[in-house]
């Protein structure tokens, strides 16, 4: 069939017309941007391959959960926030974490002063857990947990403290990210070398599709490898085969792929380069569709469907003009709306220079409310569906993500990758792309590059009371002494023996978590078998 | 009789903590080696103490430090102190990341010469240590005839 040809465009700016990612866009798509077989590749939201959404209904079905990822202090202060949140409206629990809790050490460790409770709440115990979710009812709330290398753990606590409310594991709903792959790509938290490391993802998310129905084990993400400087297509193509990774563990585990990839789920970032991001999200569902009926013999549906949480990205906001970051987040907020997400967290306009005060989180969570009640933009289904461009770009995307799948193949999968620092590379190039747009002007960003007051008014942003810490370590050391010291050391002890076995590190982990043996405890006890990590760097 | 070559601005790029934001390390990293200096980068979850010997061995002219975990107040004034205890006062102390505007000046009282916020400009940060780790040098006796 012949083509018409493009009309020559009409004189253009001296900018460069593409994506925050490097994409070229043309000026016009149409008819022949067409997809060609749109019966089979886009089809209906609820339907293989998923383009167009995970549900049929989508949001007249549920609304996306507003989720917003809160911490710092101690559990007092976090529960407090959790309590504000959901007070004001939102519909899920997400924690974030301190950096010693990430990194598997406990407060009172030297590595640790300073650091207490600044990122994130500081969780030591089973005891902290408690005080975390006072007053809250894990059988009627979910709860998202941002933790990776240490996950196992803050699941064992979770769990137990249902089972002190009297909910069962089985009833408890939520995620726990535990994405290792993408720390040593990304996020850099770690505590032990890959293979261990991997061995923990595969024993939890075996051990979940057991006993937590409701549970997903992983949130396979690409928003850390997004914030850490890649392009959009790097961010779905290094997910997805992260995620296929984890899918090839468990099959070589013995795990049926239907018996535990629905209770997969995903995670990425909703950046400020509106289309893209909607085009992204669209790729990613029907590739993981494809490939895991394809590649990985999935049979139910509910194993192909890709379901995701979403973020506006931190690393679009401005310390310049803190409000403009309100547009900014309003933006990607609807992008991942218009990209069908099933759970979003928006980020507050202080966000740039500090974790957020009430009054700026309030105004995140607002947005979302407004998004979903004021600007009809959940009354159907994938509304940008059959937009050439749109459509086109979700090929395009798709397409780069297939290029970077066969060159990580190449290289043996994507733990090879890892290890010769393939993904590490390409991030850095990508980063250090961006930034020379950035300050060579190429790419504004107003406020910062552009449209500068000399004059930035004061914006007033958390302070994190430096006694937390001292009051942490006070409970620590509660803890430590209200134990029974052999119980503890007896636990420790079978996680130690357990952990140079191949048997499943679920169950000892809890119970070394019910005698009140700290995370810090825990993962020491393991790192004398697996040992540690480090990185070699790529700049 | 030329005088011999300008010694290289030696820098090195240090994450303190256990911060593991590295992508303005990174990027300042790769600016500076482009710029001509020579550059080590510590890599991440780096101790005060490791950083402190890093730049003593590495001769180094400056040090960047970069951090974005909120722990600056702490692990700043720590890096300062080792390298005074050390008897090291030379060497050019800068910190980059997500520094509020009110810990800026009790940094600058310990001795950290700039903090780059966000939004600093990458240029900005190269001609800030290639003017200001330069003056450590200008006094040096010949380095070859």
């Amino acid at each position: 069939m012949a083509t018409e040809p493009r009309q020559k465009p009409p004189m253009e700016r001296e900018v460069e017309f593409s994506t925050m990612s490097g994409h070229p866009i043309e000026p016009l798509y149409g008819p022949e941007d067409a997809t060609a077989d749109p019966g089979s590749e886009i089809g209906r939201p609820g339907s293989y391959p998923f383009t167009r959404g995970p549900y049929e209904s989508m949001y007249r079905g549920r609304m996306w959960t507003m989720r917003q990822f809160a911490g710092f202090g101690t559990v007092e202060e976090t529960n407090e926030r959790f309590h504000y949140l959901l007070d004001h409206g939102q519909t899920g629990l997400s924690t974030a974490f301190d950096m010693p809790t990430l990194m598997g050490y406990d407060s009172d460790h030297p590595r640790s002063h300073g650091e207490v409770g600044r990122e994130g709440v500081a969780v030591d115990s089973l005891d902290d857990m408690e005080g975390l979710f006072e007053g809250i009812p894990l059988a009627a709330v979910s709860t998202s947990m941002t933790i990776n290398a240490p996950a196992a753990i803050l699941l064992a606590f979770y769990v137990l403290v249902g089972e002190k409310q009297g909910v069962p594991a089985e009833k408890l709903a939520g995620t726990i990210q535990t994405d290792i792959l993408k720390e040593y790509i990304a996020q850099k938290e770690w505590c032990f070398p890959i293979e261990p490391a991997m061995r923990l993802v595969t024993d939890m998310i075996e051990w979940c599709s057991d006993r937590m129905p409701r549970w997903h084990p992983v949130s396979i993400s690409g928003y850390h490898i997004r914030e850490a400087g890649s392009t959009a297509q790097q961010e779905l193509a290094f997910t997805l085969k992260d995620g296929f990774t984890y899918v090839e563990r468990a099959i070589e585990r013995g795990l049926d792929v239907d018996d535990f990839a629905p209770r997969l789920s995903f995670f990425f970032n909703a950046h400020i380069d509106f289309f893209e991001e909607i085009a992204k999200y669209r790729a990613a569902r029907r590739i993981w569709a494809r490939e895991m009926r394809d590649t990985y013999g999935a049979k139910r549906e509910e194993s192909m469907r890709l379901r995701f949480h979403a973020q506006t990205a931190g690393v679009s906001l401005t310390a310049q003009q803190p409000l403009n970051n309100v547009v900014r987040t309003s933006l990607e907020a609807l992008a991942a709306v218009l990209g069908g997400t099933q759970s979003l967290h928006t980020n507050s306009f202080d966000e740039a220079l500090a974790l957020p005060t009430e009054d700026a989180v309030q105004v995140a969570l607002r947005t979302q409310q407004i998004i979903a009640f004021e600007s009809g933009a959940p009354n159907t289904a994938d509304p940008l569906g059959g937009s050439w461009f749109v459509e086109k770009l979700t090929d395009e995307m798709e397409a780069a993500a297939y290029d970077y799948f066969a060159r990580i193949d190449e290289l043996g999968g994507m733990v090879p990758a890892i290890r010769s620092n393939f993904p590490q590379r390409e991030i850095a190039d990508a980063a250090f792309e961006y930034q020379r747009a950035v300050d060579e002007r190429r790419r504004i960003v107003v406020g910062v590059n552009d449209f500068t007051r000399e004059d930035e008014p004061e914006t007033q942003i958390l302070r994190i009371d430096p006694t937390l810490e001292g009051k942490q370590r006070d409970r620590l050391a509660a803890t430590r002494a209200g134990r029974d010291t052999g119980a503890v050391e007896a636990s420790l002890q079978e996680l130690k023996r357990a952990a140079a076995t191949d048997q499943n590190l679920m169950p000892p982990i809890i119970e070394a978590a019910r005698a009140r043996a700290t995370e810090g405890e825990m993962v020491a006890a393991m790192q004398d078998i697996f040992g540690t990590y480090t990185e070699s760097p790529v700049f | 009789m030329e005088a011999a070559t300008a010694r290289k601005i030696r820098v090195v790029v240090a994450k303190p903590g256990l911060d593991g934001h590295d992508r303005g390390a990174k990027i300042i990293a790769r600016a500076l080696r482009d710029a001509g200096m020579e550059v080590i980068y510590t890599g991440l979850h780096q101790t005060p103490e490791q950083i402190a010997e890093t730049v003593i061995q590495e001769d180094a002219d400056a040090v960047g430090l970069s951090i974005l975990s909120g722990a600056h107040m702490t692990l700043v004034p720590r890096v300062v102190e080792i390298l005074a205890e050390q008897g090291v006062d030379d060497v050019l102390v800068t910190v980059g990341g997500t520094i509020p505007a009110e810990d800026i000046p009790t940094l600058k009282e310990l001795g950290v010469a700039g903090v780059f916020t966000p939004g600093s400009g990458t240029d900005e940060i190269v001609e800030f240590i290639r003017e200001n780790a330069a003056a450590r040098h200008e006094g040096d006796g010949e380095h070859s005839q």
